[in-house]
C-alpha cells in the first residue's frame, strides 16, 4: 500500500551510520497525519540509526528527510524539535537528578511553553502515577514509571509526530499492555506516531502500516492487518 | 593557646574565610559536573579578574564592592565566549582536548598578566580595609564580614537559577543526561557555555570580594585554585552543597591550623583533608556512588 498523500514525515533514500560504516542503506519510509507506523526489525537492524538521523542526533550520508513539507535532513535538534517532531527514546533518558514535574517541565523547554500549565495537567490526566511521584527525582522511579515520563515529556512539547523507541522494552507483560492501550488512545485523539518495536504481535495488532527494516533496508512494507499474515515475517519473527 | 574564646574566633575567622573558597569552588563544582572536566584556567581567571577589579579601582577609581555587577557580568561573558569561541570549538567533543585547552588559556593568561601587568604585588586601598567588627569574643575584619555574607547571597541566588527557572534546570539535566536533553530541544553545547560563563562569573565575583583584603600578582590564582579543588573533592565532584560546605570546612580548618602550627603551616590540614578524604571517602562528602 503506497503511503498517504499528505504525509507528516516522509524519508527517501536515507542513508546513515557512523563514521565509515553505513548502517542504514536507502531507506524509504512516510508516516501520514493521524496514523500509527510501526517500524518493526531486530536488534542491530538500524531502527535506532533512523530515529537518531530523523531527530537530528546525527547527520545523515545522504537522502532526504521531509517534515511537513520542509527538509530537516542534517538539520539541529533544537530546530527538529522545534518543529514538532518529538523523540520518547530507547531506555527513557529522563532527568535523574530532576524531580518529576522539572522533567516535564522541560519537555516544553523548546516547544509548547505558552501552554506548559495546561499540558502538565493534560499530562497527569494520562498518567494519574506521576502525579503521586510529583517531587520525587526521576532516577528513584520504576522502570514502567520511567516510560510514563518520558512519554509524558514527550507530550509537553506538543509534538505533531511523536517516534516511540521501544517503548515496551523491558516493562512486565501487564504493563506491555497497557503501553499498547495507550497508544492508541493517543492516536484517537489524532496524533500522529512511529512506534520503533521489537514487540510484532502488539505492535501490528495497533500500527496502521508497517515497515520491516532489515540489514539497514526495508524488507518488508504494508498493511499493518496485511503483514501480520505474512508467512515470510510470521516466520522471522513469530517462528511459526 | 587553648582558650575556648581564642579558638571560637579562629572558628569564625575561618568561616569568613571560607566564603571565597565557597564561590570559586562552586565555579569548579559547576563546570565539573556539567562538562566533566576539570577547568585548569580556574586560577588564572581568577587572577584575571582580580586584575580587573584592581584597574577599575586605579583607573576609574571604583570601590571593589561596586565593582561587583560590572565584573561578574563581565566574567560570564569572557567565560562563554571562551568556550564558544576556543574551548567547545577545538575540543570536537572529546573531553581530554577540553583539559588542554583550558590548561593552555591557564598558560597564556599567567605569561599574558606577567608580561603585561608585571610581577609586582598591586592592591586596592579602600577606607574600610582596617575596620573591625568586635564580636563578643572576636575582632572581625569588616570587609571579610561582607565578603561572607556577599558569598552566602550570591550562592543562594544561584542555587535558586538552578533550581527555579528553565535554563538552571536545562544546566542540571544536561550534566546528568545530554542526550535526553537534546531529546527535548536543548542546546547542549549552548548550555555548556552558558555553565562555563556562570563558572567563572563566579570568579568575578570571587574577585571583588577578595581585593579589599587581599593582593594581587600574577600568581595569585593558584593558592585559591589548590584549596578549590579540595574543596570539591571534599564535598563530592559537581555537588553544589557539597562545594558549600566543603568551603567553610576548609576555611575553618586553615584557620584552626594557622592558630596552632603558625600561619606557614596552616595549609597542611588542607592536604591532610585531602589525603584522607582520597583514602576514606574518595566521592566525598556529598558525592554520588559511582
Amino acid at each position: 500500500m503506497a503511503p498517504p498523500r499528505c504525509c507528516v514525515l516522509e524519508i527517501t533514500g536515507l542513508r546513515a551510520g557512523y563514521g565509515a560504516i553505513e548502517i542504514l542503506r536507502g531507506v524509504d519510509l512516510a508516516v501520514g497525519a493521524g496514523e500509527i507506523v510501526a517500524l518493526l526489525g531486530s536488534n542491530g537492524a538500524g531502527k535506532s540509526t533512523l530515529n537518531n538521523n530523523v531527530c537530528g542526533l546525527f547527520k545523515p550520508f545522504g537522502g532526504t528527510v521531509r517534515f511537513d513539507g520542509k527538509d530537516i535532513a542534517g538539520a539541529a535538534s533544537t530546530r527538529i524539535v522545534e518543529e514538532g517532531l518529538i523523540q520518547v527514546p530507547e531506555g527513557r533518558r529522563v532527568f535523574p537528578n530532576l524531580s518529576v514535574r522539572d522533567n516535564l517541565e522541560l519537555g516544553s523547554y523548546r516547544r509548547g511553553r505558552k501552554d506548559r500549565a495546561r499540558n502538565l495537567d493534560r499530562v497527569v490526566d494520562i498518567f494519574p502515577r506521576l502525579k503521586e511521584r510529583w517531587a520525587q527525582s526521576a532516577g528513584t522511579l520504576s522502570g514502567g514509571e520511567q516510560q510514563m515520563l518520558a512519554i509524558g515529556r514527550g507530550l509537553m512539547g506538543e509534538p505533531r509526530l511523536l517516534i516511540l523507541d521501544e517503548p515496551s522494552l523491558g516493562l512486565s507483560p501487564l504493563l506491555v499492555e497497557e503501553m499498547f492501550a495507550l497508544i492508541g488512545r493517543l492516536n484517537t485523539d489524532g496524533l500522529a506516531l512511529l512506534l520503533v518495536e521489537q514487540n510484532v504481535v502488539q505492535s501490528l495488532a495497533i500500527a496502521h502500516r508497517a515497515y520491516v527494516l532489515e540489514n539497514g533496508r526495508i524488507a518488508l512494507s504494508g498493511k499493518a492487518s496485511e503483514l501480520a499474515e505474512n508467512p515470510e515475517l510470521r516466520k522471522s519473527y513469530l517462528g511459526h | 593557646m587553648f582558650d575556648p574564646g581564642f579558638i571560637l574566633a579562629g572558628v569564625l575567622n575561618g568561616l569568613l574565610a571560607g566564603g571565597i573558597y565557597v564561590l570559586v569552588a562552586v565555579g569548579l563544582t559547576l563546570i565539573y559536573g556539567v562538562l566533566h572536566i576539570i577547568n585548569f584556567a580556574h586560577g588564572s581567571l581568577l587572577m584575571l579578574a582580580m586584575y580587573a577589579v584592581f584597574f577599575l579601582w586605579k583607573l576609574a577609581g571604583l570601590d571593589p564592592y561596586m565593582s561587583l555587577p560590572i565584573v561578574i557580568v563581565g566574567a560570564f561573558v569572557v567565560g562563554f565566549l571562551l568556550y564558544r569561541g576556543l574551548i567547545g570549538r577545538f575540543s570536537h567533543g572529546r573531553d581530554e582536548n577540553i583539559l588542554l585547552i583550558t590548561l593552555g588559556v591557564s598558560i597564556v593568561a599567567d605569561n599574558g598578566a606577567l608580561l603585561f601587568f608585571g610581577g609586582n604585588t598591586e592592591t586596592v586601598d579602600v577606607p574600610y580595609a582596617g575596620q573591625i567588627i568586635e564580636l563578643g569574643v572576636a575582632f572581625l575584619p569588616l570587609a571579610k564580614v561582607i565578603s561572607f555574607v556577599a558569598s552566602l547571597v550570591i550562592c543562594l541566588a544561584l542555587g535558586l537559577f538552578m533550581a527555579k527557572t528553565d535554563t538552571g534546570k536545562a544546566i542540571r539535566a544536561v550534566a546528568k543526561e545530554r542526550q535526553g536533553a537534546r531529546l527535548v530541544g536543548i542546546d547542549v553545547e549552548k548550555i555548556f557555555a552558558i555553565s562555563y560563563g556562570i563558572g567563572i562569573a563566579c570568579l568575578g565575583a570571587a574577585a571583588c570580594l577578595l581585593m579589599p583584603t587581599f593582593y594581587v600578582t600574577p600568581q595569585s590564582g593558584y593558592a585559591f585554585v589548590l584549596v578549590a579543588f579540595t574543596t570539591v573533592v571534599l564535598g563530592g565532584m559537581g555537588s553544589f552543597v557539597g562545594a558549600a560546605v566543603g568551603g567553610f570546612l576548609i576555611g575553618v580548618t586553615e584557620s584552626l591550623g594557622g592558630l596552632f602550627l603558625g600561619e606557614q603551616l596552616g595549609q597542611i590540614g588542607i592536604s591532610l583533608i585531602f589525603i584522607l578524604i582520597l583514602l576514606f571517602r574518595p566521592t566525598g562528602l556529598f558525592g554520588a556512588k559511582a
